[in-house]
């Protein structure tokens, strides 16, 4: 068994690599959009400050106090305090202000020069006294953010097309005929083509990083371990659902079609390029049921906020869970040969 | 000589066509049978049911007098009709992955000298002629020493150089005992490499044994055939049975002698006048009623 695995995964591997133009493109692509992404969103000026609001009233412009009616001021409704001050922390809110007390409370990050500024809107709007709190963080830049999405994006066209599209196109020339009259299995092709792919997409993964993070400088909080094992884990996910779509197509026109559903659906609503943060509850849970979403979450975690195995383990569970559950479909319905 | 594989009533039914339709037959070991007939004929899905790669909607195959079991796949070897290969592999890489899917592989250099591939082995797939690709599938096919080989229709489209060389190595193979069952629209392929053969049409088997008894069966005379330009200004008299076919004047008799007499009377030249045994063609169109189907 293990040699027959050993064997299709090689085989598979030469294929790739061979392939010069389809590695380069792999290689070229993130590096082009992390760079593109970085230097048209780092060289604006932000032109709207974004305040937080504590309250659990939904229509955050009905409450009355005269902060509200200032323009050019981002309002955003923050349900929770802890995580409103966490957004404060890390500057992603300017400021965080609780207006439905008699005493209007607000808090600031004092590394923030935009959280300085606020401050001394809001106390310009008002005679009423004000609590000041402060809270330390320092500036996440747009690239670190950016990074963890950009890989996790590549990943997650290396994975899906890169399996989806390859067993599709076997199967409609009869290369998987041909090993099926062998004693080759379902499960043990499948085992090959998901290691093969999971390499040669960590590996590129891996290089893309580390080129990234020398050029740009960008953090690295958590341990490299739990990044791989978050980048490992994902890959799988992805790969396996990759596998599953391609289980019994035989067009690749069809193939790209179901490949287009679920990869432009993970593009928007997972956070690769920007996080979900204040969009309606509804879309932030229905992108949970996106693999690419629980590896961003993951690695944004590890990245940024240095975050343990054990602190994304639910993220890690689900990604392991999904594999399983993909992977064994894909195998239960896997087709050789096309009708 | 035991039969290696008996095939009975075996059915294939698509929506609105019987591609098969309960064929029998039987494969003594150590032969090369063939499967003829034109396409659609139901070969290609008769082969495949045998091969385990298409289900049957009825029938029973026995290989070595046991129902096909998991081990078919070791002990047999397939050429298909159509295989593409990895891309950006060589010919070495090729045949050394189907070299690890089996666990007693034959010997690689024999098989890479019976099929002459040994000039080949660092050449990229994509970059094999139409009957070195050929050599190579039937390479992969006896990686694992078949007993039993499928080769299906696998001369198609080689220019006759080719298929020469082709047909050379088939009979190499058939040295080795292992036996052999072809699928081919080339009745002179089938009469060169076969030893039984059944012709099917429409899903049923039409003819089925020795090409050499089969064709005595059907055919008592010879054929006279003359181009139908040398005798269009004659009025033909001949009390014999005769038609034009392909452009030819053909005339069918056991009276030899006659049939030229009968010519000479009527000033009909003679000098283009072949004279021929009958052949698997003909059986063929005979009992089809049609000409090759391509």
């Amino acid at each position: 068994m293990i040699a027959r695995i050993l064997a299709v995964f090689h085989a598979r591997n030469l294929e790739f690599v061979r392939d010069r133009g389809t590695l380069a493109w792999n290689i070229m692509f993130p590096v082009i959009v992390l760079f593109g992404l970085n230097f048209v969103f780092s060289t604006g000026e932000r032109n709207q400050f974004k305040i937080g609001i504590l309250t659990d009233n939904e229509v955050v412009n009905e409450i009355d106090h005269p902060f509200m009616d200032i323009r050019y001021i981002n309002k955003i409704q923050i349900v929770d305090q802890d995580a409103g001050l966490e957004s404060v922390r890390r500057h992603k809110l300017d400021m965080l202000v609780d207006l439905d007390d008699p005493v209007v409370r607000y808090w600031i990050n004092e590394e923030s020069p935009t959280g300085y500024i606020v401050e001394k809107i809001l106390l310009q709007s008002s005679t009423d006294e004000f609590i000041k709190g402060v809270v330390q963080g320092r500036n996440i830049r747009y690239v670190e953010w950016l990074l963890p999405g950009v890989l996790g994006m590549n990943l997650m066209f290396s994975c899906l097309f890169g399996v989806g599209y390859v067993i599709v196109r076997y199967r409609k020339n009869g290369f998987l005929k041909r090993l099926k009259a062998t004693p080759l299995r379902a499960i043990e092709f499948i085992i090959a083509q998901v290691l093969s792919r999971l390499i040669l997409a960590i590996s590129m993964a891996i290089f893309i990083y580390v080129g990234a993070s020398f050029i740009l400088e960008t953090r690295m909080e958590g341990s490299y371990f739990t990044l791989l094992l978050v980048g490992i884990l994902g890959a799988t996910s992805l790969i396996s659902l990759g596998l599953l779509i391609a289980s019994r197509v035989s067009s690749e026109e069809l193939a790209g079609g179901l490949l287009n559903l679920m990869t432009w659906p993970m593009m928007v609503l997972s956070g690769v390029f920007f996080s979900l943060e204040g969009s309606p509850q509804w879309i932030q849970t229905f992108a949970n049921i996106f693999p690419l979403t629980h590896t961003l979450t993951a690695a944004r975690a590890v990245m940024i906020d240095g975050a343990t195995i054990l602190e994304i383990s639910y993220e890690l569970g689900v990604l392991v869970a999904t594999s399983i559950i993909f992977m064994t479909a894909g195998a239960l319905l896997f087709k050789w040969q096309s009708d | 000589m035991p039969n290696i594989l008996e095939v009975k009533d075996l059915k294939k039914e698509y929506p609105g066509v019987k591609a098969v339709d309960g064929i029998s037959f039987s494969v003594k070991k150590g032969t090369c049978f063939g499967l003829l007939g034109p396409n659609g004929a139901g070969k290609t899905t008769a082969i495949e049911i045998i091969e385990g790669i298409t289900a049957s909607d009825g029938g029973s195959i026995l290989y070595k007098n046991r129902p096909i079991g998991r081990d078919f796949h070791k002990e047999t070897g397939i050429q298909f009709q159509t295989t593409a290969l990895q891309e950006f592999l060589t010919v070495k890489e090729t045949l050394l992955l189907f070299y690890k899917l089996y666990p007693n592989p034959s010997n690689f250099d024999e098989i890479v000298e019976e099929c002459s591939l040994k000039n080949l082995l660092s050449r990229d797939n994509r970059k094999l002629s139409g009957g070195q690709r050929q050599r190579l599938l039937v390479a992969i096919a006896l990686v694992n020493q078949p007993e039993l080989l499928f080769m299906d229709e696998p001369t198609t489209g080689l220019d006759p150089q080719a298929r020469r060389n082709f047909w050379n190595m088939v009979e190499k193979i058939k040295l080795r005992n292992t036996t052999l069952i072809l699928t081919t629209h080339y009745m002179e392929e089938a009469d060169f490499l076969c030893d039984e053969i059944a012709i099917m049409d429409k899903g049923k088997i039409i003819a089925y044994g020795e090409p050499k008894e089969l064709i005595a069966q059907h055919f008592k005379e010879v054929v006279l055939e003359l181009p139908e330009d040398e005798v269009k200004n004659h009025a033909l008299n001949i009390p014999m049975e005769y038609e034009f076919k392909f452009g030819y004047l053909e005339i069918y008799t056991h009276d030899i002698p006659t049939a030229l007499n009968l010519l000479k009377e009527q000033n009909i030249p003679l000098d283009k006048l072949k004279i021929r045994p009958f052949n698997l063609e003909d059986l063929f169109l005979k009992l089809t009623g049609s000409e090759l189907r391509s």
